[in-house]
């Protein structure tokens, strides 16, 4: 499979705290990677430099063999990088189906039309199709800020498939919602996105998700990531179990 | 915009410019000074629709005033339509300087710089005795195309092109306000951060926003000029745009026509108020603003939205 992002050497760091240290990932067309690590890790830094929010202090990010380093989160959009956010951005005083509107609007438009009507039929029928596989055409005519807040994510992540991707960055879409309908959410997140092809990259704190649905993991330590590759081979490694995943379980237990 | 609405704006506008020849001439006048100063108004809910409210549009309506008087007094040119392109051409000039720095900020910031702006033109109008320093200058009423006209007809002619552009301006801002840019500007007052990650910058939102706004005060000031008949750096000073607030806050950003119906009412308001009080009628207008804003924290048109509900309610209950 071809690469479709590779970033070469990524460091952050905010008043000489170093939040991400050398990372050198490689990412195929339509793969599924998982992220792991605790929390200040660096996962969320480097989902952050990726789409543009910040900017590397070093290093270079490759997508599709263009030189993306630095590039404001809009232009990174527009190339086909998406993403959701662990804490949903949306519209919230507007419907969902407003919400979805809004998103296809802005898809592939540098100018939005002062006198072109938002909603029309083809709009209204090309968000209700990706509503229906997100579960979420019941929730048509609702005011997001009403929404519950697994329907909020799974509305976040509609959104960000809508500009038809070719990477989605997933920022802990399981977080906020109970342990019980953990599972539920991610099968329809799956199935909302499998017909994309696009490469996945999610954030995830739950090994069981990890485990379920991920071919590829990224394991994140103290800023760098300290391995990766499949999935059984990453969540078996020592000092994953040590630093990452003892980490997890021990959250969990605490919790 | 739905029939109704249509015909319920072209009844009212036409009320208005038959009553010019029943009404007396200070209803009259008060009907188009109400109506000019909405479209600063309209540019003010504009931009609160955007998320941002400016304390300055007081500059951009004491261009339109001032360029109306100095095209006239300087430069001889009295035709209206040429004095307004004039006008717009200066206020988009102007509006996209300020424009480049002002959709960086944001809140409290955005007002301030906004209203900075404005008093910096007061001062210098004020320091400038070519254009009647503190006094300003009398404005002629225009020509249009090189027709001229008598006192009467003119005063005529000038709440009829007030009430056309009105009219066009309500039907336009209604389109923007329902038209892809229209709602976009909505999501950015909600989310900046999503509009960019879905693929816009928010700050071109924004400055389109802005700059609309400008032209509309720009229009209202002129068209204040005219009918007033005068122009004076008050029109810069900050009271003067925070009335613009007051009246926006008055009709709520439910509706494009909410400014119009504000203005005309705030200008009774004002109007029975000094004469009730000539000194402290300023107590009236803030007692006022404060049960708006207490009882109708949206405005006077959400009025509708609240008898609309309980229609709704009702029906259901029965």
């Amino acid at each position: 499979m071809p690469l479709i992002l590779e970033t070469k050497s990524l460091c952050k760091s905010f008043d000489g705290v170093i939040a991400a240290d050398n990372i050198n990932v490689a990412i195929e067309q339509s793969e599924l990677i998982g992220v792991i690590g605790a929390n200040g890790a660096g996962k969320t830094t480097f989902v952050n430099m990726i789409t543009g929010y910040l900017k590397p202090s070093n290093g270079k990010i490759i997508y599709n063999g263009e030189d993306i380093t630095g590039f404001p989160p809009r232009v990174i959009t527009r190339k086909g990088i998406s993403r959701s956010f662990q804490i949903p951005q949306l519209f919230e005083e507007l419907t969902v189906l407003d919400n979805m509107i809004v998103a296809q609007t802005i898809k592939n438009k540098i100018f939005v039309d002062p006198l072109l009507p938002f909603k029309n039929m083809r709009k209204v029928e090309i968000a209700k199709d990706v509503l229906k596989k997100f579960n979420l055409l019941r929730y048509l005519d609702e005011i997001v800020t009403k929404l519950p807040q697994g329907i909020k994510k799974l509305l976040d992540i509609a959104m960000a498939v809508v500009g038809e991707p070719k990477l989605l960055l997933l920022d802990e879409p399981t977080s906020g919602v109970a342990i019980e309908e953990k599972f539920e959410l991610m099968d329809i997140v799956m199935s909302g996105i499998k017909d994309t092809g696009a490469a996945i990259l999610f954030i995830e704190h739950d090994m069981d998700i990890i485990e379920k649905y991920s071919e590829k993991v990224l394991a994140f330590y103290d800023g760098r990531i300290i391995a990766q590759g499949y999935t059984s081979d990453v969540l078996n490694n020592e000092q994953v179990k040590k630093f990452v995943i003892g980490f997890e379980i021990g959250k969990e237990e605490i919790n | 915009m739905d029939k109704k609405t249509h015909m319920i704006l072209l009844c009212c506008l036409l009320l208005i410019l038959i009553g010019n020849f029943i009404f007396p001439k200070w209803l009259t006048f008060l009907f188009n000074i109400s109506l000019a100063k909405a479209f600063i108004v309209l540019g003010l809910v504009i931009l609160m629709r955007v998320g941002l409210v400016s304390f300055g549009q007081g500059l951009y309506y004491c261009i339109g005033g001032y360029v109306a008087g100095i095209c006239q007094k300087f430069f001889g040119i009295n035709d209206f339509f040429m004095i307004l392109l004039i006008g717009i051409f200066i206020s988009l000039i102007v509006s996209f300087l300020l424009g480049l720095l002002l959709c960086n900020y944001r809140d409290i910031f955005f007002a301030m710089f906004t209203l900075a702006f404005s008093m910096i033109l007061y001062g210098i109008i004020v320091k400038t005795e070519t254009l009647g320093s503190t006094d300003g200058f009398n404005v002629k009423l225009p020509t249009y195309f090189t027709i001229s006209s008598s006192f009467a007809t003119g005063k005529f002619l000038i709440l009829l092109i007030t009430i056309l552009i009105a009219y066009f301006v309500i039907i336009y801002i209604r389109k923007f306000f329902n038209s892809e840019l229209g709602y976009i500007s909505l999501s950015t007052k909600e989310n900046e951060i999503r509009v960019e990650y879905l693929g816009i910058s928010p700050k071109i939102v924004i400055f389109i926003n802005y700059s609309l706004a400008a032209i509309l005060a720009t229009v209202g000031g002129a068209l204040t000029a005219f009918v007033s008949g005068h122009v004076d750096p008050d029109m810069a000073y900050w009271t003067t745009s925070g009335e613009f607030v007051f009246v926006a806050l008055l009709g709520g950003t439910m509706h494009v026509i909410a400014p119009f119906i504000a203005s005309i009412l705030f200008e009774f308001i004002h109007m029975y108020a000094y004469d009730i009080s000539p000194n402290t009628w300023q107590i009236i207008l803030g007692s006022i603003l404060l049960l708006i804003i207490i009882f109708l924290p949206r405005g006077l048109w959400s009025i509708g939205e609240i008898f609309r509900k309980k229609e709704v309610k009702d029906a259901s209950n029965s």
